[in-house]
């Protein structure tokens, strides 16, 4: 499978989907000019991963900034990954969260709340 | 310009700058918000903020703040003018920084017609607690009204989780089709 490979910018995240060496990573600052168009490939790749899955599927969060906008596809991206548990794949989300941060810390008990999939809170020293 | 002209302009600039300076704002810009505007803003207002040792809670608040407001300009503030100018997604945007908060102020033409609906919107998010916002901004990005203009309010229930305040906001007449739209959000220096 394709690997996406992206560098994260000031206002766009580092994202790496990489099905070989089992690494599903998206870090850093979310905020691009148009949302639905950054995040297209992203959930397009998600789609076809689903398709041939690994066995297990570890996906980092490890952001420091997202704005609204981007919140609604954080979750595109969860539910994505939610029907892959639901069909039986094992999948287990990491969300990072700098452990000064309470509101990156509450962001990912949301999201823990509304998708019903494995779920693992991790704080870290920025 | 005259010379009388010129001394009486530069007499305004001059008040104009006293006025900046006795409302304490640190910024302020009139026109299209685009996305690189809001990029230079934040990061002009960062670099402030962390020359300032600025507390990082505050800081990323206020950035968040910012983003999301300059975000309701650039989508949702209406146009104006005559058919030869045709202005949208510009409006005022200030920010000040006074002894113990700092604020974060809009302000856009809106039509009329999308007054009501909008009054009903910020009322209902200045009547919840925190959990209430909290319920309310989970089942708005789930039910996902995105689309058109990717707002679905999301951004003024963030405003007023992360200030913990209520939202400020006031509507003043332009003529009989259109009104201005004015929001100021305070974020609290020493949390």
């Amino acid at each position: 499978m394709e690997v996406i490979k992206l560098k994260g910018t000031d206002d766009t995240p580092a994202i790496i989907l990489d099905k070989e060496n089992g690494i599903f990573e998206i870090s850093g600052r979310s905020l691009p000019e148009d949302v639905t168009t950054f995040f297209e490939p992203v959930l397009n790749w998600l789609d076809d991963y689903q398709e041939e899955a690994n066995d297990q599927t570890v996906f980092a969060f490890k952001l420091v900034y997202f704005n609204t906008a981007s919140s609604k596809l954080i979750l595109d991206i969860l539910m994505k990954l939610e029907e892959m548990h639901e069909n039986g794949k094992e999948v287990l989300i990491k969300w990072f969260f700098p452990d000064d941060d309470e509101d990156m810390e509450e962001a990912g008990e949301e999201y823990a709340d509304i998708v019903d999939i494995p779920f693992e809170q991790v704080s870290y020293t920025m | 310009m005259d010379k009388s002209n010129v001394k009486g302009f530069l007499e305004f600039v001059y008040d104009f700058y006293r006025s900046m300076k006795a409302h304490e704002i640190t910024l302020v810009y009139e026109g299209e918000i685009t996305h690189q505007i809001t990029k230079a803003f934040t990061s002009l207002t960062e670099s402030n903020m962390a020359k300032q040792s600025e507390a990082n809670s505050v800081q990323k608040k206020v950035f968040h703040v910012m983003v999301e407001c300059l975000q309701n300009i650039s989508k949702h503030a209406d146009s104006f003018g005559s058919n030869d100018f045709i202005f949208a997604g510009r409006g005022i945007f200030m920010v000040s920084k006074g002894k113990n908060d700092y604020h974060v102020t809009t302000g856009n033409v809106i039509e009329n017609d999308k007054i009501e609906e909008l009054t009903e919107m910020l009322n209902h998010i200045n009547s919840l607690d925190k959990e209430g916002l909290k319920e309310l901004y989970k089942s708005q990005m789930k039910e996902g009204r995105l689309s058109e203009k990717g707002g679905a309010g999301l951004g003024f229930i963030d405003i007023a989780r992360k200030t913990g305040k209520q939202l400020d906001f006031h509507f003043l007449p332009i003529d009989e089709g259109s009104s201005f739209f004015l929001l100021t959000s305070s974020i609290a220096r020493n949390l």
